[in-house]
């Protein structure tokens, strides 16, 4: 098995004579500790990890060839199987690059209801991310209460849409069901709830002197590495980079709300869970100022856009509402889309991500191009790996979050 | 007697099996799902999830499986010990579900038995569960009724040379025996 | 909706006067340059020093079957800059038989995947890639699926495996 040819020669080990004492590790692709479906070849001296070749494509199912054969309102049940830690934020960035290249603008209520999904997706995903690195170091309880915890806010998005986690939630110019006053309530409880929660995961692993020597120091990204290698999200953040496109690039409802970056400046595995645990305690702040503040009116866009559905009142009581109703409903009518193409992205759980959409004429995409954050992280980790020993692959990996839907599409 | 032998063996064997979780996708989150705490598959005494399957005698293959990855996954079937089952969970897993596309197999059962499918896209935990129960009633009516893990090391050295003399992924299908007869899959 | 915060004329304006002849064009707030191929690297190590310090993403458009298009293939370099908010798009077009562009993995090292990919998808070779290999296929498929020749279904390779049965173990 060869070894990928490295061009960063700072961080490689001085090239060593001993070839005979080294030898070759397969890691995966189905492997307890990877979570999902990816490899590495790992090049050992003794238990020090002398290089990694890290292997993609074993989930490659060809979403970016279906995004060319779906419509922009069928294709967002794909996205949901893209990073399945977080459906709602996949949902929410592709209609949002949609309505980029449509130019629609989304009524204030939709895109606070979307600001809300999104920051609850991102609560859930950390959870599980969190949960993974605890449970690979070996802390299990901790795992637990973080699944438990995602139980609850798959409830809620059971109430919403009726799906656990493929909630399919978003459609071009609004959402598929309207906030309840049932849906609301639950989320606020567990706002109520879920901040004790948080501290007793805190209490529980933040200081655990096992915990923390297994990743403090491991798997150090510096700042620089970081922007070169095209790394976002807590990923970046924990390295020091000051990006967040909420902030920089305020999309939906994000300009209203009072909260923070997160930002660390080791770098290490354990900087990257503190990012984390910290950017759950903001997306409280987020959801705490949101949901007391949702604005009444539509939650799709009017009927003149001709993009959503328009309700049964309109259609029977105005014309708007009847020729809409019309124009969607035909298989050989629908939205008209410029020949044109854009790109937009969001502030995913894991990173930037983006959609390039080609849009020609109607409402297939011509091109569906996801921007997949965990594609350029796990190209990062044979420049994390390299020194520690084989027992770190699992902590390394882990708290890059790779989700292997969205690494290979 | 011999009958009853197996009914006795079959009671054990339904109800502690151990799962191997092929877990490549969106229904691995609810097979960890059905494993956490709020559903806790160790009522039906299933928890014991054991990456290795040289221990297991359940494959729960959760999520699509893709050309890249079935070799790995017949290669795990093959090196699980009889007697041993299989669950096909989800669409994906199937028929391919929504992936009708280049890179997706169209079910694992055109290449590796299956005994149970869970429909859904994901399953519900729920319908996991039941997946898992009827199998279990599965298992005691037929559990070894063809012996074959009493089989010889012949036998078996025999029949897991089919696959490895085909090679892990062979797309040249005119070199490729066994392809040229399973060309003519009825299904495909 | 996206928009560009920080207006990117600054670094047109330059960018126009040192290489002469680019297309420049913008579609909601989101500023494009079209760069013909042997400049394409000097374009986009020119923009690297001028502040675009993240390769965020480097794709490909196949315009097979669109509408009044010149070029087959048209490749994406969406460019970020990490000190200030703003974004700039680089658009090369190559064509058939031997596509090839020159690989920028020597500026952002982020190219190396995304260009693997690329290569994988659309058959692009990236001239100066130090290991371009296949990233998602297996390495004995021998198309590029996202070409739009290249049917969804595929032409037979997933049925491709031998069978095991309970008999075979």
């Amino acid at each position: 098995m060869s070894i990928a040819p490295d061009h960063d020669t700072r961080v490689r080990p001085a090239a060593t004579r001993e070839e005979d004492y080294l030898w070759t590790l397969n890691f995966g692709p189905q492997h307890p500790a990877t979570h999902t479906t990816l490899r590495l070849v790992l090049k050992l001296e003794g238990e020090r990890v002398v290089d990694a070749m890290p292997e993609m494509g074993y989930l490659h199912s060809g979403f970016e060839k279906i995004g060319e054969h779906l419509t922009f309102n069928q294709y967002v049940t794909v996205t949901d199987r893209m990073n399945y830690i977080s459906p709602m934020a996949n949902n929410v960035a592709w209609h949002h690059a949609v309505e980029t290249l449509l130019g629609i603008d989304l009524t204030p209520r939709c895109k606070v209801i979307r600001t809300i999904v999104a920051e609850l997706a991102r609560i859930s995903d950390h959870l599980l991310c969190n949960g993974a690195v605890g449970l690979d170091t070996g802390a299990f309880t901790f795992f637990l209460y973080g699944f438990y915890q995602r139980e609850v806010i798959y409830d809620i998005f059971e109430t919403l849409c009726g799906a656990r986690f493929t909630n399919s939630y978003t459609r071009v110019g609004g959402v598929s069901h309207d906030f309840t006053p049932l849906v609301i309530e639950k989320i606020r409880t567990f706002l109520r709830t879920f901040p004790k929660t948080l501290d007793d995961m805190e209490r529980l692993l933040t200081r655990n002197r096992i915990f923390v020597d297994r990743t403090k120091g491991v798997g150090v990204l510096t700042k620089e590495q970081a922007i070169n290698g095209g790394a976002s999200g807590p990923v970046a953040r924990a390295s020091g980079v000051t990006r967040d496109l909420r902030k920089d690039e305020p999309y939906l409802a994000y300009a209203d709300y009072d909260f923070q970056i997160c930002c660390a400046a080791a770098g290490d595995c354990y900087a990257r869970y503190l990012v984390r645990m910290q950017e759950m305690r903001e997306s409280l702040k987020i959801l705490n100022q949101a949901i007391e503040n949702i604005p009444a009116g539509e939650v799709n866009v009017g009927a003149d856009q001709r993009v959503a559905r328009p309700t049964k009142e309109q259609v029977y009581s105005t014309i708007e509402g009847t020729i809409s109703h019309f124009e969607l409903s035909m298989s050989n009518r629908s939205f008209e889309v410029p020949y044109e193409e854009s790109y937009a992205a969001i502030e995913a759980p894991n990173g930037e991500l983006g959609f390039y959409v080609v849009g020609d004429g109607d409402d297939t995409a011509y091109r569906a191009r996801c921007r997949p954050p965990s594609v350029l992280h796990f190209s990062l980790f044979p420049q994390l790996i390299r020194g520690h020993t084989h027992s770190d692959v699992v902590a390394v990996l882990g708290s890059l979050n790779i989700i292997a839907a969205e690494l290979d599409r | 007697m011999v009958g009853q032998l197996d009914a006795l063996a079959n009671w054990c064997r339904k109800n502690s099996l151990w799962p191997m979780p092929f877990a490549t996708a969106c229904c691995g989150i609810e097979l960890m799902a059905t494993g956490a705490s709020k559903h806790d598959l160790a009522r039906f005494g299933a928890e014991v999830f054991r990456f290795s399957p040289r221990q297991c005698d359940l494959m729960i293959v959760a999520g699509r499986v893709v050309m890249k990855m079935l070799p790995v996954l017949q290669r795990i079937w093959q090196q699980m010990h009889e007697p041993k089952w299989c669950i096909s969970m989800g669409a994906c897993a199937s028929t391919g579900g929504v992936f009708d596309t280049y890179a997706v197999v169209q079910g694992i059962d055109r290449f590796i038995p299956v005994d149970m499918y869970v429909p859904g896209c994901p399953p519900r935990p729920e319908q996991l569960i039941q997946a898992i129960i009827d199998l279990q009633d599965k298992i005691q009516r037929e559990g070894t009724i063809t012996g074959r893990e009493f089989e010889t090391r012949e036998r078996q050295l025999r029949k897991r040379a089919l696959v490895e003399a085909v090679g892990p992924l062979s797309l040249d299908a005119a070199r490729n025996p066994v392809i040229q007869r399973e060309l003519r899959f009825p299904r495909s | 909706m996206t928009t560009d915060p920080s207006p990117t004329a600054d670094i047109l304006e330059t960018l126009v006067a040192r290489f002469p002849g680019l297309e420049t064009s913008a579609y909601r707030g989101q500023t494009r340059v079209v760069v013909g191929e042997p400049a394409s690297f000097e374009v986009l190590s020119f923009l690297a020093a001028a502040g675009f310090d993240l390769l965020v993403d480097v794709t490909c458009v196949d315009y097979l079957e669109y509408r009044g298009a010149k070029r087959r293939y048209g490749l994406v370099y969406l460019l970020a800059s990490t000190a200030t908010p703003r974004r700039l798009t680089v658009r090369v077009f190559v064509d058939d038989p031997e596509p090839a562009v020159r690989s920028v993995v020597g500026v952002w090292r982020s190219a190396d995947w995304l260009e693997r990919e690329v290569w994988d998808m659309f058959g692009i070779r990236f001239v100066g890639h130090p290991d371009l290999r296949r990233l998602m296929m297996p390495e004995q498929f021998t198309a590029h699926p996202l070409r739009k020749d290249y049917p969804l279904q595929g032409r037979g390779e997933r049925h491709n495996f031998p069978v095991l049965t309970r008999e075979d173990g």
